[in-house]
């Protein structure tokens, strides 16, 4: 790769405060692929506005030095749309976690997605609250045991590529907290994408649910057990680049590269197809029976929300006799006394 | 002009149009005031519906009423009492029997007095025998059967001609009140542009409605009012919620920022949504949010981006907003929060006013976390208290609520046009390129404000947050820090009193009583106290309060003038706890009325000489 010159590198994206998550904690690195991904968007610093709401992930915007609001629980989505299409010249970024967006932010979150307001909400998935010292989440597998739940979960987890196709969204990616490389590729994409980007990422909480995400993120099995998905390439994993993923009927299959089925025959990556079916059915994968996807699994463009608000006040103020309040003051039925 | 000696000279009266919610009765007053304004008369309307679009026919729970009080002498409120009431069907009758002055005009369609519709409103017999309005002046006009028959011709459905009902009725009081139909052919030839029929039935209907005035002329008296003094200028008829929006507008460009509204419907201040969502041609981004939360949160977000940033709601949605809120408070983000108070708790009463959001606004809220808190109280100032609102937000860096009411918000009355040259500019504390380093919460020495750093502005970047910190904006769990905190975000709210106007007494400078009111309860208290000066058997004062928090600074000095101090309000006495924990020197009495409606003259008066013993 060459490397060019950018107005920041990465470091300088470093804030004066000391950082304070759990040593070990999947955040360090995530800060750290997000500083990369800023420096190698050749962005001005002063243009970026990292919005969180509540949680251990939402300390985010105090470590990164660029704007930044800290705000209240679940509701970085809302203050974060009102920021961009307050000025949608920003880079907004959208700090959160699966509580804080999924449990009390649901709604917010489900709502930017459909309007598409051009945001990139990073979702850090640990499967369980931190800030609060472990307790299950909207995203906890069913049958976790943790404080609040002491007999194991009885409810169904959310699995946020499909919440992010059911609430009309364009941009969805996975990536994992400790792959560096791809995760700071996927975070320039989600920026580079005009409309809510959302990009979940398996984030490992060292203190209440170490491991979580060890089966697949594991160095020893992590390619056998993970599918990185690269537009328009043939869909394909393993140590060995050995399997791949073809169509059983309407089903996906996991399928070894052997016995006359090559390359050709698996299914092609195309993110940027509109019909949600495939990418529903790549995002919902969960090992054992398939490998987790990872990468860009959906990204169809669409017009954004704040640059319709932009259009249509341009439209509106080109037609209407009214330019300013004092026109306005005097419009329709008026009299004078004398 | 008429030249009969049947017409009767008024210096005012007091028209009130009631009839089922389907019947058209919001639009009919409404038709009524406009005209009259733009005769000359000064006007005060009062729309008075139930929360149900369409409530259960021929109940009272269904009736909806529109009160117009016009006047040759100058109008504060809708009216106590109806000079001249339309009942559509006995349920209005009953609705309104008390309302009506004795030996008052009643105009009814008779074909609507059947026997089931007699029972249905809880009469057993003749309605008008039965609540004694016999000596009243009746004008029983067979409306329905009038209106086929004016209709007949042309070749409309049943339930086309009915709806063109209110407009015989309007016809008749047109005619009763002398007035020309211009303003309601243009209004009608607008609204329904696009179907010429429609037009043709309800201009024909509305004549056939004065025509049946005329031939009735013999006999009942006709009245006249004739146009009020009014100061020189160009005016329009306005209600508080556009009044409302439009003062934000102005208040936009005087600040030179764009203007954002996150807002959630909610009935009584959806109005103010509409009317902005519709000024594009102003440049104003209007955000339908999907929740209360979302619409101040959007807001607070515009905020941080440098835009003055409002929403806008009633009771139970600023109970909502409260978590918000304290953000702002502690972000000391400017803010402008609109509270169009209606009947709680709960849901409540959505349609009806009341004032009992005065402790939710002033302290509803986790921790310390004081904010502005100022209230509009008639449907024009609305302008002024929102622009002020706007004003003291950028200016001073914090959160405002703006309390007004359902009854400011739907009531309408004319207003002399501000020109905006007349306006005073506002300037918001922005950080600019090229100042020196910035430091988030380094204060203003006088305002104790914070500076504004927007995003996008080089060199400022910076971090703030919920979370308690130190003037650079680092998190700080420091005890004598947050003490230190609390009480200069307290202190910057109080400064804010620097630019507030002293309270100006209106009557007596001194005396026996002074009359204390905040909002929208204004007209009727003045109307009172102006009669109790003319009847000259006391001293009477008014003081009306529109800056709750901060109170002027000469309050205490106003109180110390007056033998007796009165608080009225439509709460259970919010307002005077308020006063009494700040002033805990004077001994305040208190009227309270929680009834959903505003107060009537007669009930101040009443109250001020009884506590008086006169
Ligand atoms: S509690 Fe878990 S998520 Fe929070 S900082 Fe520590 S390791 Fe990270």
């Amino acid at each position: 790769m060459v490397e060019i010159e950018t107005l920041h590198s990465p470091k300088d994206f470093k804030s004066d405060q000391e950082v304070r998550w759990c040593p070990g904690c999947g955040d360090h690195a995530i800060l750290s692929s997000i500083m990369r991904a800023l420096s190698a968007l050749n962005i001005p610093k002063e243009k970026f506005a990292f919005i969180s709401g509540i949680g251990c992930s939402s300390r985010f915007p105090y470590y990164i030095d660029t704007y930044g609001f800290h705000s209240i629980h679940g509701r970085a989505a809302a203050i974060a749309s009102g920021v961009k299409v307050a000025n949608p010249d920003l880079s907004v970024w959208e700090i959160t976690g699966d509580g804080d967006a999924l449990a009390i932010g649901g709604n917010h979150f489900i709502h930017a997605v459909r309007r598409n307001i051009d945001i990139n909400i990073i979702l850090f998935n640990n499967e369980i609250y931190g800030l609060t010292k472990g307790q299950y989440s909207p995203t906890s597998a069913k049958g976790l045991v943790t404080k609040t739940s002491p007999y194991g979960t009885i409810e169904e987890p959310f699995q946020p590529g499909e919440l992010v196709v059911g609430a009309k969204g364009k941009f969805f990616a996975r990536t994992l907290d400790s792959n560096i490389k791809l995760s700071t590729e996927i975070y320039m994409e989600a920026a580079r994408h005009d409309g809510t980007s959302v990009v979940e990422v398996l984030q490992n909480c060292i203190i209440f649910n170490d491991g979580i995400h060890a089966a697949i993120s594991d160095k020893a099995h992590r390619d056998d057990r993970t599918i990185i998905l690269r537009q328009g390439e043939p869909m394909m994993f393993g140590k060995n680049s050995d399997k791949g993923l073809v169509l059983d009927g309407l089903k996906l299959k996991v399928v070894k590269l052997a016995n006359g089925i090559s390359e050709k025959d698996l299914l092609v990556h195309d993110a940027e197809e509109n019909n949600p079916g495939m990418h529903t059915m790549l995002a919902n994968m969960r090992y054992p029976g398939f490998p987790v996807a990872l990468g860009v699994i959906r990204a169809v463009s669409a017009p954004t929300y704040d640059m319709a608000v932009s259009g249509q006040i341009a439209k509106v103020k080109k037609s209407s006799e009214i330019k300013c309040v004092d026109d306005l003051l005097r419009s329709g039925s008026t009299w004078e006394a004398k | 002009m008429r030249n009969s000696d049947n017409v009767i000279e008024r210096e005012e009266m007091v028209i009130r149009f009631s009839g089922d919610s389907g019947d058209g009765m919001q639009l009919t007053g409404t038709l009524f005031s406009n005209t009259s304004a733009l005769f000359g008369n000064d006007i005060s309307t009062f729309p008075d519906y139930p929360a149900e679009i369409r409530a259960p026919q021929g109940t009272v729970g269904g009736i909806s009423g529109f009160q117009v009080h016009v006047g040759h002498s100058e109008i504060f409120t809708p009216g106590d009492l109806a000079d001249v009431l339309v009942a559509m069907n006995p349920a209005a009758i009953k609705a309104n029997s008390k309302l009506i002055r004795q030996g008052g005009t009643i105009i009814i369609d008779e074909d609507n007095f059947t026997e089931k519709n007699i029972t249905k409103a809880g009469y057993t017999s003749d309605p008008v025998k039965e609540d004694k309005l016999e000596d009243y002046n009746i004008i029983a006009a067979p409306i329905s059967t009038l209106v086929k028959e004016a209709l007949k011709d042309f070749g409309l459905d049943p339930k086309t001609v009915m709806r063109t009902k209110n407009m015989f009725a309007l016809g008749i009081v047109y005619w009763l009140f002398d007035r020309e139909l211009k303003y309601t052919r243009s209004f009608i030839e607008k609204k329904f542009s696009l179907r010429p029929e429609i037009i043709r039935a309800n201009m024909e209907v509305l004549n056939a409605g004065y025509n049946y005035g005329e031939t009735i002329e013999a006999l009942t008296p006709t009245y006249r009012v004739s146009p009020a003094k009014i100061d020189k200028g160009t005016y329009r008829n306005i209600n508080g919620n556009t009044s409302t929006a439009w003062g934000l507008l102005a208040a936009a460009e005087k600040a030179n920022l764009e203007l954002f509204i996150g807002s959630y419907p909610i009935t009584p201040a959806t109005g103010i949504l509409e009317e902005l969502a519709a000024r594009k041609d102003l440049g104003v981004k209007s955000f339908q949010a999907e929740d209360e939360i979302a619409g101040i949160c959007t807001a607070i977000g515009a905020s941080f981006a440098g835009r003055l940033a409002v929403t806008t709601t009633s009771g139970p949605g600023l109970a909502l907003k409260a978590e918000a809120l304290g953000l702002a408070v502690m972000t000391e983000l400017p803010l402008v929060v609109i509270n169009v108070q209606r009947g709680g708790p709960s849901t409540g009463l959505p349609t009806k006013t009341e004032q009992s959001d005065l402790m939710q606004a002033l302290y509803g809220r986790n921790g310390e976390s004081p904010v502005v808190v100022i209230a509009a109280s008639t449907p024009s100032n609305c302008f002024k208290f929102a622009f002020e609102a706007a004003r003291i937000a950028v200016e001073h860096m914090v959160p405002v609520i703006l309390l007004t009411d359902g009854f400011l918000a739907n009531g309408t009355e004319p207003w002399r046009i501000p020109s905006m040259a007349d306006l005073p500019d506002i300037n918001p504390p922005l950080a600019i390129e090229g100042d020196t380093d910035y430091i988030p919460y380094k204060r203003d020495e006088k305002l104790l404000n914070r500076k504004w750093a927007i995003p996008g502005t080089r060199g400022f970047e910076h971090r703030i947050g919920g979370l308690e910190k130190t003037i650079n904006g680092t998190v700080s769990y420091v005890p004598e820090n947050h003490e230190y905190m609390v009480k200069i975000r307290a202190e910057k709210v109080a400064r804010v009193v620097t630019k507030v106007p002293d309270m100006k007494v209106y009557g007596a400078g001194e005396g026996d009583i002074l009359v204390i009111g905040w909002g929208g309860t204004y007209g009727h208290l003045l109307t009172a106290v102006r009669e109790i000066i003319d009847d000259g058997l006391i001293e009477v004062g008014f003081a009306h309060f529109n800056y709750i928090n901060p109170l002027p600074s000469n309050t205490a000095k106003v109180f110390s003038c007056f033998k007796m101090l009165l608080v009225a309000e439509l709460n259970s006495g919010q307002f005077v706890n308020y006063l009494r924990m700040n002033f805990q020197e004077f001994n305040f009495q208190q009227i309270n009325k929680v009834q959903g409606l505003p107060f009537t003259v007669a009930e101040i008066k009443d109250k001020c000489y009884k506590i008086v013993e006169i």
